[in-house]
């Protein structure tokens, strides 16, 4: 087992690194940050010290081993445009993130796992087919699109929502939170629906199939026989049985909800680490772009290092396969 | 059927997998539909010169006097504009018949080549095995583990925007998921006898590859395929709404949505909302084929 987890995290520390090579030359190779930074009514001389201010004049390779020793520090470069650490800048944006990511997460079980739930028992009602075309829907929808649907209906034709931004927030342990506050929650509302929709329609189908396949086995069989109620039954029985693979997918999707917040954040102007990215893209802002980068690739890596860590532990065939 | 004196030859033709594929595929009306708008839709973005009432990219054409006329008004140069006009006075009829052709160009280009990529190397992968094998497989895993839009946002930083590199993103995307489906069917088929007839042959290697084992592989290939144009259309309006895919001069559908954002607020849905309308049905009628393709091509559900 101590084998099987040193060579998983060497394997993940190695996918690092290869990413890390990756996003700098494909970050700094690419494209030149000296047109877009230094104004072009510089001189010749001013040009020169702020090539050298930002590091640019060395070669490539330099530059990488450079970047590589600052991000061991935790220091990935200070942003051309805000002139801020670029960590502490992603960092600082996080929790604006994390809060959307978490509500959309928490609204997919909400409201996909009672429809699932009502889908999976009566599968031939009309109320069932609807909820499926639904689920459909859900995929084929883009997200932005809806997101700008959202927003026309709640927010200019009928005036309920917020059309963007946060709104109040609340401090606490130093970081910025708006679901604490009535008017926080106004703001996180339409995001964060949006950003579920997706899920909604997978938590709806995994429940579902969930469902219909305990309701044929025998435990459930038996739980009737014993003449409990159906709600019994369903809620207790099959509820928990059911929950164990939703659970797990929700959990695994958390890395993706955080990746496509980036539409979300877009449309909504939600100030998080999506709409940041996405900012310094259009203006070539590289360190933030390559901090970024690094954290979600970071983030990745350590999901998926935990999720095999947890299957094997779950299950001894992943380790043994991987012996041989 | 009809015709009972039919030579033979005819006869047997009756029985090709093609037809029996066309027929099983013509038996489920949802899917028929889908077919046939999705054939519409290609058809107005081929002939979208002779089609649209206005060519939106020539400024000739254009009045800035007719910006942002609701749906069917009539604006100055004497045209209806059924759905509406843009803020440049661009008839959003006319931007949304073109705007398809770059959508679908872009679409249905990326998955063909990320198809000709990812199953040549899943080919490779299959009748290889070894540290070939593991090692492409290594790298679908890595790339599957990314979610879609990371992986593309990442690539279009690197290069910039451009239709060309919106191309390249998505293949870069997408590969894996072909090379996956194919290197899986590839297993399967490459134990068949007639893969070690033609082995026994001496034929070149590269004709087992590509004239016995790929025609094999390919039922969960269509099926993939057909998800994936979809999958790649969805991806490139993102990306375009994002302001990272195709350039402004020539607006694929979500581009015209990501125009139309502004102006929603102050209350002038049509700009974005007919875009999306055109993006949603030429998605949901490709899905309902793909959904039909899978139970027609799986060989489990066969009786």
């Amino acid at each position: 087992m101590t084998v099987y987890l040193l060579r998983r995290i060497l394997q993940s520390l190695m996918v690092l690194l290869a990413m890390s090579v990756i996003v700098f030359v494909g970050v700094y190779a690419i494209g030149d940050p000296v047109e877009i930074l230094i104004s072009p009514d510089a001189d010749q001389m001013e040009r020169e010290r702020a090539i050298a201010a930002l590091g640019l004049d060395l070669p490539l390779w330099q530059q990488y081993l450079v970047f590589l020793q600052n991000a061991l520090r935790g220091d990935l470069g200070r942003s051309f445009v805000f002139n801020e650490p670029a960590l502490q800048l992603i960092l600082n944006r996080m929790p604006a993130t994390l809060e959307l990511a978490f509500g959309a997460m928490f609204l997919s079980v909400l409201i996909g796992l009672p429809l699932g739930l009502y889908a999976g028992l009566k599968p031939e009602s009309i109320g069932s087919r609807v909820i499926m075309a639904g689920s459909i829907l859900g995929f084929s929808l883009p997200t932005f699109w809806v997101g700008l649907m959202l927003i026309m209906v709640f927010a200019v034709q009928l005036g309920w929502l917020p059309s963007s931004g946060r709104g109040e927030t609340v401090q606490i342990l130093g970081l910025h939170w708006s679901f604490l506050t009535a008017n926080g929650w106004s703001h996180l509302a339409m995001p964060a629906f949006n950003l579920a929709l997706f899920k909604i329609s997978l938590v709806i189908r995994l429940t579902r199939s969930g469902v219909r396949e305990a309701m044929l086995m025998d435990y459930v069989k038996f739980a009737r026989a014993k003449g409990l109620s159906p709600a019994r039954v369903t809620f207790v029985h099959v509820f928990k049985n059911i929950l164990i693979p939703v659970v797990t997918v929700v959990g695994l999707e958390l890395g993706s909800t955080i990746a496509f917040s980036v539409v979300t954040e877009t449309v909504f102007a939600w100030p998080g680490m999506g709409k940041l990215i996405i900012d310094s893209i259009n203006v070539l802002d590289r360190p933030v772009i390559v901090a970024y980068l690094m954290v979600i690739v970071l983030m990745f890596i350590t999901i998926n290092l935990i999720v095999d860590i947890l299957y094997s532990v779950l299950d001894p065939r992943v380790r043994l396969e991987s012996k041989a | 059927m009809s015709d009972t004196t039919a030579p033979a030859p005819v006869e047997a033709k009756e029985e090709t997998p093609f037809r029996r594929f066309v027929s099983e595929f013509a038996a489920n009306k949802v899917a028929v539909g889908g077919l046939l708008v999705f054939v519409t839709i290609a058809l107005l973005a081929i002939f979208a010169p002779w089609i649209a009432p206005q060519n939106p990219y020539d400024l000739a054409q254009l009045d800035i006097m007719d910006g942002r006329l609701p749906p069917g008004e009539v604006g100055g140069t004497g045209i209806t504009h059924w759905l509406g006009t843009d803020d440049q006075g661009r008839d959003m009829l006319s931007g949304i018949i073109y705007g398809l052709r770059i959508s679908l160009i872009v679409g249905i280009g990326s998955a063909i080549i990320a198809c000709l990529v990812g199953a040549s190397l899943g080919l490779l992968a299959a009748y290889a095995g070894g540290r070939t094998d593991s090692f492409i497989m290594r790298l679908v895993d890595l790339q599957l583990s990314f979610p879609t839009i990371l992986a593309a946002l990442m690539i279009l930083a690197f290069l910039g925007k451009g239709v060309l590199n919106v191309v390249i993103a998505l293949v870069i995307v997408e590969w894996a998921y072909y090379a996956r489906t194919v290197r899986g069917s590839a297993l399967v088929e490459r134990r068949r006898e007639y893969i070690e007839a033609a082995q026994c042959l001496v034929l070149p290697t590269r004709r087992i590859l590509f004239r016995h084992l790929f025609p094999n592989c390919l039922p969960p290939l269509i099926v993939i395929g057909t998800i994936q144009i979809a999958r790649a259309i969805a991806l490139e309006a993102t990306l375009s709404f994002l302001g990272l895919g195709v350039p402004i001069t020539e607006p694929s559908l979500g581009l015209l949505i990501a125009n139309g954002f502004e102006y929603m607020l102050s209350g002038n849905y049509w700009i974005s909302f007919y875009p999306g309308i055109a993006l949603l049905i030429t998605i949901v009628s490709i899905n309902l084929m793909g959904d039909h393709l899978r139970d027609v091509l799986n060989p489990r559900l066969k009786k």
